[in-house]
């Protein structure tokens, strides 16, 4: 399992840390990147492990080479440019010599690669299901077996093994969280399995990684990884229908999305909003971004974007929908009271 | 009688327009394709100064979204089909049957109109700036992205038939450059003597021949797809997307060895002159050109290691990605064996030639993460590989083009380009590169991805993309510094006798510029360095280098050869290829904009292929052959 060939390759990672610029680098910069170098999961690991043992050779050639090339070239400067150097063809041995090594090294890289590739490509047997679904510009989460659907925030418990079976609704995306491991493709027409989990508690950044139209670059998202009785609750709420509104002004924001093309496209479970085409706000104030992670959710923010998505997001298939200020005050303070 | 005397000039010595539009000679079909691809690298440098500059900061506001995407597909799209293997296509023009012995390519009208059918296709393609915007879907164009549904505009339509034409440029100029090169080869110069920038010319000319049909018949899919109502990539009708990459990989991966390999021969032409030795192992090297051809037609899937591919799949084209390192770390080996224990000359096409063997070691060696799957899954898709790709096709390919065109400036132009704004020119380069794409590397690893126009602030991205901008401007100004040196020694440069670098090969037997039937007398050739051996051969110890003119009478008859008395025959110019590569743009702009371009494009089309067909080759028999 990953564990094992974990360790096989720890003194990989030491060394390799140990003589390269990288290594300065990332102790400065890995603690806000989300950098595949600071990995959570066991997936993510035993890539990063795969990432150091081939640095650790490829740093070894590098150096080598460039030494060669760097002494051949200063230390057979002509000082007489008529002078000729002895006219050598060739060497059979030592095109043997270098081909070999080459051979060999790569072979061990291959061996890792495939040890690697075997301890991760398959989430393990008991794992939670989890569809991952791409749209243009946004991420729709669903947990078969819960009953729940979200978009944008994938939640998940800490320590579990998550199988996110990942597809897409319109173009290709991609989908990466860094440290949780490895990207998958989310491909219209098929499922691809990949394995998630993260072994500690915190916000992990992703984004789509595939070209996906205009808006790619704000195709973002956050896994949330929290403890089992934290994730318990979080279950039991969502599968709650939204809550009723209860101020004078989230009812009014109530009778607007319900009069308003918002209903068109926007599912709220428990009321007439059963919309397909956007991501569903039945527990639209749980989340803490919107836009696609654009934007913290924040009743500033999401007026701005109700006023004009497209602003927002370039492209957005969310259109303009020419709310008045008021109108955008109610529906702010509807969709915030659905926690 | 004087073999001189029986050179028929050719027409087209005349100057001027006419001259230019009409010439089947190879050299000037040469210079066209390099002017041509300097003219198309302006605008794809300009290109990258955009998207450099709209991402020195987090949540910039210079080129986004839409706009964004343009400039980037047409970035990568311009400098791979109307930079580098155009500029590389015109050096081989211009230089191998210099190479090799001959007086032309093998069919001068047909090389006519692949030069003209580049110049059209690429204008063709930029035009879609001009008339609703340009391709946006990347240089990949990966259905169903491309398909109508999400891309209503006609960016797409103008992507597919440029590339279309692009296509029947690059597969004529290849039947071209494979027959030259088996067919017109000077006596004696058997493939085992063949110098490596026309071995290399030779593979990378069958690679394009059996990848180009790939893509051409994706392209033709596509098109069906998007305006007959066809389904092959439409998931939703039955259709897979994944066939288009397939097909599109299958061309793309040979692709980039057809940007490196005649790179790769233009080094090995270089370093064996400026360390004054030979190439160590041709053979080895010679080889290894060819078996990276063939495994480069078993590797494409390594672009597909995140689509969900079986693990086996995978493994395969991981094994195999892994294996073309082995032909490719001989030729290094190989490279740097060469300059040791020589007598190295520090000039300008050296210093580029050496300085691409240093970058392309580091390209090559960030490839080995890419082929290893489970790091592929991380670092593909982002600024890893643009870093990685940068650093083969820019650190390398683009190296050895400039090296390359410092090389043979003199015989081209008879003058040298200045050394010491080739010296700004390389320092500036070699700074300006590294700066821009070394941080690239560590982008990926933090995480960010490829191809997006914009990123929030607090994810470690902001200094090393500044650093990556900061870069791209330096690099600019070298190439600014080089523009300025290529004008300055046209008209000023020191003037280049016909051998200025004590060379090997037949290039540098004939005077620079070479007249345009090339040689007097076709040399005959008794070793892989025949030049070389007429200067040095017999002489244990150094002498001056003989002083080679125009016609090489005196050695011929120095060497006791005497070639066959004959004349000279030189095809006729033709306007004709223009006229049909112009119908072609024609009826391709027809199709994306409106029909009325259609008929005139058919009948410039049929009326050239008519001509072209009872037009003599040559004006007159000469001789009564």
């Amino acid at each position: 399992m990953a564990q094992n060939s974990g360790e096989a390759r720890g003194w990989a990672r030491r060394w390799a840390g140990g003589f390269w610029i990288l290594g300065i680098w990332l102790t400065g910069c890995a603690a806000q990147s989300p950098s595949i170098l600071a990995p959570v999961s066991p997936k993510g690991r035993a890539e990063a492990e795969l990432f150091w043992f081939i640095l650790l050779i490829t740093a070894g050639v590098f150096v080598l080479v460039e030494t060669l090339l760097l002494y051949a070239v200063f230390r057979f400067r002509a000082r007489d440019p008529r002078a000729i150097p002895p006219q050598i063809h060739g060497n059979n041995a030592l095109e043997i010599s270098w081909t070999t090594a080459t051979a060999v090294g790569l072979a061990v890289i291959f061996a890792m690669t495939w040890r690697t590739m075997a301890a991760t490509s398959t989430p393990p047997a008991d794992a939670l299901p989890v569809k991952v679904i791409g749209h243009q510009w946004w991420w729709e989460f669903q947990y078969p077996t819960l009953g729940i659907t979200t978009a944008n925030e994938l939640v998940i418990p800490v320590g579990r093994p998550i199988r996110a079976s990942v597809t897409s609704a319109d173009v290709i995306h991609s989908f990466w969280v860094p440290q949780l491991g490895g990207k998958m493709d989310a491909i219209p027409g098929r499922e691809n399995a990949v394995w998630l989990q993260s072994d500690v508690e915190g916000v992990f950044y992703g984004q789509c990684a595939e070209l996906c139209g205009i808006s790619h670059a704000n195709m973002r998202l956050r896994v949330r990884a929290v403890s089992e009785a934290e994730f318990q609750r979080w279950v039991e709420a969502q599968r709650a229908p939204a809550a009723q509104p209860v101020e004078p002004l989230a009812q009014q924001g109530y009778q607007v999305f319900m009069s308003k093309a918002c209903v068109g496209c926007h599912a709220i479970a428990g009321t007439p909003a059963q919309g397909r085409v956007g991501p569903d706000l039945t527990h639209f104030g749980s989340r803490t971004t919107i836009a696609a992670g654009l934007l913290e959710n924040t009743p500033e923010n999401l007026a701005r974007w109700l006023d004009n998505p497209p602003a927002v997001k370039p492209g957005a298939l969310m259109p303009r929908l020419g709310l008045t200020p008021e109108e955008i005050q109610a529906l702010v303070a509807y969709l915030l009271s659905l926690k | 009688m004087a073999s001189q005397t029986m050179t028929m000039p050719r027409v087209y010595e005349e100057r001027g327009l006419l001259a230019w539009l009409t010439t089947v000679d190879h050299k000037r079909i040469g210079i066209l394709y390099i002017l041509g691809a300097g003219f198309f690298a302006l605008i794809g440098g300009l290109e990258a100064l955009l998207i450099r500059t709209q991402l020195a900061a987090p949540n910039n506001q210079v080129l986004v979204g839409e706009a964004y995407n343009q400039v980037l597909t047409m970035h990568g799209t311009t400098m791979i089909f109307l930079v580098v293997m155009p500029v590389l296509a015109g050096l081989g023009n211009y230089v191998i049957p210099l190479m090799i012995g001959a007086r032309d390519m093998a069919y001068p009208r047909l090389n006519a109109f692949g030069v003209w059918m580049f110049l059209l296709g690429g204008l063709f393609l930029n035009l879609s700036f001009l008339l609703g915007g340009a391709p946006d879907a990347g240089w990949f164009g990966y259905a169903p992205l491309t398909a109508k549904t999400f891309s209503r505009g006609t960016g797409i339509d103008f992507w597919i038939l440029g590339l279309q034409l692009l296509g029947i440029s690059s597969i004529t100029s290849s039947i071209n450059f494979v027959s030259t090169i088996l067919l017109l080869r000077a006596p004696g110069l058997s493939l085992n003597r063949l110098p490596l920038f026309a071995w290399t010319t030779l593979v990378t000319a069958f690679l394009i021949l059996f990848a180009m049909p790939s893509i051409s018949a994706a392209l033709f899919l596509l098109f069906l797809d998007r305006h007959l109502g066809t389904h092959f990539f439409n998931p939703a009708a039955g259709g897979d997307p994944l066939l288009w990459q397939h097909l599109f990989w299958f061309f793309g991966h040979p692709e980039v060895y057809i940007m490196i390999l005649p790179a790769m021969g233009i080094v090995s032409e270089i370093l064996p002159v400026f360390s004054r030795k030979p190439l160590f192992g041709y053979t080895a090297v010679a080889y290894s050109s060819v078996a990276i051809g063939f495994i480069g037609f078993t590797v494409w899937a390594h672009h597909m290691f995140a689509v969900g591919l079986p693990d086996v799949v995978n493994a395969f084209f991981a094994a195999a990605s892994m294996l073309v390192a082995v032909p490719t770390a001989i030729k290094v080996f190989n490279w740097i064996a060469t300059i040791w224990g020589g007598a190295v000359r520090y000039q300008t096409p050296f210093l580029f030639a050496a300085a691409f063997v240093a970058l392309f070691v580091i390209g090559g060696l960030s490839g080995l993460f890419l082929a290893a799957v489970p790091v592929d899954w991380q670092v593909t898709d982002t600024y890893f590989v643009v870093a990685h790709f940068h650093y083969t096709l820019f650190g390398g390919s683009m190296f050895a083009i400039v090296a390359g065109i410092y090389y043979w400036f003199p015989k081209i132009t008879g003058r040298f380009l200045d050394e010491r704004l080739g010296r700004w020119h390389f320092a500036l380069q070699f700074i300006g590169f590294n700066l821009t794409f070394f941080p690239m590397h560590f982008l990926g690893l933090a995480g960010m991805p490829r191809r997006i126009y914009t990123y929030a602030p607090g994810l470690g991205w902001e200094v090393l993309n500044l650093l990556a901008t900061v870069g791209a401007f330096i690099l600019a100004l070298g190439f600014v510094v080089f523009f300025v040196n290529v004008v300055r020694s046209l008209a000023v440069g020191v003037p280049a006798p016909a051998d200025p670098w004590d060379g090997h090969t037949l290039e540098w037997l004939t005077s620079s510029p070479p007249p345009p039937y090339n040689f007097a007398h076709i040399p005959v050739v008794h070793s892989r360095r025949p030049v070389w051996d007429l200067k040095y051969t017999g002489n244990p110890h150094p002498r001056p280098v003989v002083e080679i003119t125009e016609g090489n009478d005196q050695i011929k008859e120095d060497k006791g050869e005497k070639a066959p008395e004959e004349p000279i025959h030189l095809p006729a110019p033709s306007i004709w290829p223009l006229v049909i590569a112009a119908g072609l743009t024609l009826f391709a702009l027809g199709l994306v904009t409106h029909w009325i371009f259609i008929p005139f494009g058919v009948l410039l089309f049929a009326l050239g292929i008519a001509r072209w067909a009872t037009q003599p080759l040559f004006p007159e028999a000469p001789g009564g052959h």
